[in-house]
């Protein structure tokens, strides 16, 4: 049971003495990363370990005629091949829905395609070899034959009455749609002067971890239990779905998380090959290893954005803005993901329009379409991009039509630094946000007006650069609201154990994960402030859904103000009962002692009473002197999650300094700023490059990446040579600055960071090509912004 | 298939003898015939630099070079420029810097960067980027792994001097 928050002991883990909450310290262990001595699930090797490659769809729609094996049978290193007939009596299918998405359908999927496939790269069969390479030759002799059907690749058509309906049992391609209508949407047009309307397209594009998706699946037969080696953001959710489907209590099931190659959204889903890998090992009984190569991850990862979102925005003379008003279209692929399903980043677009901004009168639809494509899910910042891009795009215009600096405009119209608490029109509940605060920081930062007047200089000089602005809001912590009333096993809390050894050192079991951002660091800086333990004697253990609490993971920025809390919580209670046996041994009382530099010391004085060592060896190895009646409790657990606000909104906003070569098109990055407000910061360097590196993720959609399909559905730029992502040469130096407004809803007041770089990049870089093409009258709405685009909106091609 | 090929070769100064099919590439011999798995592999066609190693004295890419090719060779690993301690300055510096997230990209970009500073002690941002553009990082954004280089070149050009 977890007790309020309460500051009863007077003090707070902000200001204890040598604290390292707001330092920046060093991540422990990176030496293990930088030595090579990480264990990534692709270095693993188990006894008797056979490989998995998957027989994928060439077809973005076809029937399955006949999977013809025979010549394989006699090959080298051959174990098994496998259809999705036989390996659907192991493994269930599965429905990516959630009730709280009303409407939202999807069709059942199975591990591997049965009768039909649906886009181009579904796995259709399974070849289980000795070696992978002895997989890969035995893959190329299984002769499948197909049956091609209409494929719908067009989001736009996709719901036309003359397009094929990809799942007759759904009766159309309509995945998901949603209305939303706040205020007095057509007064407040009608009272506009200037209404600006604009289409802007995404590309759709995807997560490009370096290591590709990699999974180790090893049944026990004798034990009957799988042990699932994944580098997963959610252990506890890949527990639960692989136990559900395979038939298996989640006590049979075992997740261990080890080191990953990079995770960004694309590891919190559950993927059909990796399921399929789970059932191949429970079927033949023996660890299976499935890696992914570049080709199947570009065809396979989920990918993310392909929007196409009307706007329209109204403002007054002034400058006030009326309403906004969106259409937001977006194509899935063929299934909607499972667990978390895909209509979550269309409905975060209606969520987050306008975000940042007091006008109530605001009206959306959304719709959410199938088409013969790779799955799309959500991905670092889901639907915030778009959302900001839209918001922050229209904002400009709005502000060139009644010709006001974009600043100005903001200035008067975001929500006021005092206004909180309050809420949006789509009911969305604003904490404490600091959007005035934020922006005045990024105008000091970026020097705003020597940056305009340089801006102004060089245009003499026909040297076109271009500022562009974002504010932005970000969602982080979500509480059950997200998954877990939508019925989805996704649990929204967090657990942290921790306990003392018998040298007096720290052990800490957590739910979070790691995949880099720090999760083990903030851990141990809240549990070593907190205990007055020092940071190298504070073991952290994550990642294995044996050996750590119940817990959500490290995904949609909520590891450091979830996790993080459950961990200060925790440290609270074995600080108190650390105290109370101290105070037995030393003949005091706990509130005369305190912890300090591994030792219990005077509350007042800090002189030395006795060493946590000591105190350890007294509990553990000689209880017998302990006073009559005393059971020290030198572990303790505790949990947390939100449970006042759905979220913990953040903000901030970010600004792009670029310029475009009028005669090439291309577009060359020369500073970016961010000011970000995620409340308490528990390492400044961690959260400025969580913001850096997400950051760079929405410069790649900005400029560079795009899952490129032809009108037949085939991805045709499926390699990392062909899809562009951001390079070290083409990337610009990131400042970063911070407002910090902590929410009172957790006794450490951290609110998420890891994706609020994403969700304003892009837009702040359209932004600055737009204002870079100000003096041709040239406007942009598409991202990707190529050479092509800007040489087209240029009328050059 | 052809049969293994026979190849002796140096591998982080130690003496190693062993078969390998002809299309087995560098990469796949360093991880899966001697377990040497601190060279990653991202893309599998030359483009991320995650496999980066030192042969004979030049950083080449382990998955565009055959195992065979490396007869008669000296390879260095990621653990071999660890425990020579050759790169023990540039790894404390990634280690302040934070200059890794996941740490895939990790040993690849150290040897590109180390690379670097033994060809250019002075070498400008825009040479470190300049250098790196064959390596890939979709965690940190490139800014930190910059500084982490421009500062490790700043502390050897004064403890030159």
């Amino acid at each position: 049971m977890t007790e309020p928050s309460a500051k009863q002991e007077g003090l707070s883990v902000l200001d204890r003495p040598n604290s390292y909450i707001g330092k920046t310290v060093p991540r422990p262990n990176l030496d293990r990363l930088m030595q090579g001595r990480g264990t990534y699930v692709s270095d693993m090797e188990l006894p008797h370990m056979a490989h998995v490659v998957f027989m994928r769809s060439p077809h973005a729609h076809a029937r399955i005629l006949d999977i013809d094996a025979t010549a394989v049978k006699q090959m080298p290193g051959i174990v098994a091949v496998v259809t999705g007939k036989e390996l659907a009596d192991v493994i269930t299918p599965w429905v990516g829905v959630l009730s709280h998405l009303k409407g939202l359908k999807s069709a059942p999927q199975h591990a591997l395609a049965i009768d039909r496939v649906c886009w181009q790269g579904e796995a259709v069969a399974a070849v289980v070899a000795t070696r992978r390479a002895l997989a890969e030759d035995a893959a190329e002799q299984v002769q499948i034959s197909y049956e091609e059907l209409d494929a719908v690749t067009n989001m736009r058509t996709a719901l036309d009455p003359d397009t094929p309906v990809i799942h007759a049992s759904l009766g159309d391609n309509l995945a998901f749609e949603r209305i939303h209508h706040a205020g007095e949407v057509d007064e407040a047009f009608a009272e506009s002067d200037e209404i600006v309307e604009a289409e802007f397209i995404f590309g759709r594009h995807t997560g490009v971890t370096l290591e590709p998706r990699a999974v180790v699946a090893d049944w026990n037969a004798a034990e009957a239990r799988l042990t699932i080696y994944q580098g997963t953001q959610a252990p506890h959710m890949v527990q639960n779905i692989a136990a559900l489907h395979l038939g298996l209590e989640e006590r049979q099931v075992r997740v261990v998380c080890k080191d990953v190659g990079g995770s960004f959204g694309i590891k919190v889903h559950i993927y059909a090959d990796e399921m399929a890998t789970y059932a191949l090992s429970k079927l033949l009984k023996r660890p299976i290893k499935f890696v992914a190569d570049r080709v199947e991850s570009f065809n396979t990862d989920i990918h993310a954005r392909d929007h196409g979102c009307k706007g329209k925005i109204g403002v007054k003379r002034d400058g006030a803005i009326t309403a906004f008003e969106i259409d937001d279209l977006t194509g899935i692929g063929p299934y909607s993901m499972y667990p978390r399903t895909s209509a979550i980043e269309a409905n975060q677009v209606v969520n987050l329009i306008g975000g940042p901004y007091v006008t109530k009168n605001y009206r959306a639809r959304a719709r959410v379409v199938f088409q013969n494509k790779n799955v799309m899910c959500q991905y670092r910042a889901v639907g915030h991009p778009i959302a900001c891009s839209v918001t922050e795009g229209l904002v400009d215009f709005a502000a060139m039509r009644i010709g006001m600096d974009p600043v100005e405009i903001r200035r008067r119209n975001l929500i006021a630094d005092d206004a909180y608490p309050c809420g949006s029109p789509t009911g969305l509940k604003f904490e404490r946000l600091s959007h005035h605060a934020s922006l005045a920081k990024l105008m000091e930062m970026m020097d705003y007006d020597r940056l305009r007047a340089e801006q102004t200089e060089l245009r003499k000089r026909s040297i076109h650069r271009g500022i562009g602005i974002a504010s932005f809001i970000e969602v982080t912590n979500p509480s059950a609201a997200f998954y877990g009333v939508g019925g989805a096993k996704i649990s929204s809390q967090d657990g942290v154990a921790v306990r003392l050894d018998a040298q007096g050192s720290v052990i800490c079991q957590t739910s979070i994960t790691e995949q880099g951002q720090g999760s083990e660091s903030l851990t141990a800086q809240i549990i070593g402030s907190v205990l007055g333990v020092s940071m190298d004697r504070i073991r952290v253990i994550l990642g294995d859904t044996d050996n750590t609490p119940y817990g959500g993971g490290t995904w949609a920025s909520r590891g450091a103000g979830i996790g993080g809390e459950a961990a200060l919580q925790a440290a609270k209670i074995l600080r108190k009962n650390i105290l109370d046996v101290a105070a037995a041994i030393l003949q005091s009382t706990a509130a005369e002692l305190d912890i300090v530099g591994n030792a219990v010391v005077n509350a007042g004085d800090r002189a030395p009473r006795i060493e946590l060592k000591e105190l350890s060896r007294i509990v553990y190895f000689r209880p017998d002197t302990l006073p009559p009646g005393i059971q020290p409790e030198l572990m303790a657990t505790r949990h947390f999650v939100p449970r006042q606000y759905p979220f913990a909104f953040t903000n901030g906003v970010q600004a792009s300094w670029l310029e475009v070569d009028t005669e090439t098109g291309f577009i060359k990055l020369l500073k970016h700023w961010v000011v970000e407000d995620c409340g308490t910061i528990i390492n400044p360097q961690l959260v400025d490059e969580q913001i850096r590196g997400g950051v760079v993720q929405g410069l790649g959609a900005a400029l560079f990446e795009k899952c490129i399909y032809d009108e037949r559905g085939q991805l045709t730029n499926a390699n990392m040579a062909d899809y562009l992502v951001p390079m070290p040469g083409e990337m610009p130096d990131i400042d970063v600055g911070h407002v910090v407004s902590p929410t009172s809803e957790s006794e450490l007041g951290a609110k998420g960071a890891g994706e609020a770089g994403t969700a304003g990049a892009a837009a702040a870089v359209s932004n600055a090509v737009n204002d870079a093409l100000k003096p041709f009258g040239a406007v942009i709405t598409e991202i990707p912004i190529t050479p092509q685009i800007v040489l087209t909106a240029l009328g050059k091609i | 298939m052809t049969a293994p090929i026979p190849l002796s070769l140096r591998v982080n100064g130690e003496r190693v003898d062993a078969h390998a099919l002809p299309r087995t590439n560098l990469a796949d011999f360093l991880r899966e015939h001697l377990q040497l798995t601190g060279t990653h592999v991202g893309c599998e066609h030359g483009v991320c630099g995650a496999c980066t190693v030192r042969v004979n004295d030049e950083i080449v890419r382990a998955c565009l070079m055959l195992a065979v090719q490396a007869d008669g060779a000296s390879v260095q690993t990621i653990e071999g420029l660890s425990d020579s301690g050759e790169i023990a300055d540039l790894q404390e510096a990634f280690r302040a810097r934070n200059a890794l997230q996941c740490g895939y990209c990790t040993p690849g970009m150290l040897m590109a960067a180390q690379d670097l500073l033994r060809q250019q002690p002075a070498p400008s941002r825009n040479e470190i980027r300049g250098h790196l553009s064959g390596n890939y990082c979709r965690c940190t954004g490139y800014h930190a792994i910059i500084d982490a280089i421009e500062a490790t070149a700043h502390l050897r050009r004064r403890s030159a001097r």
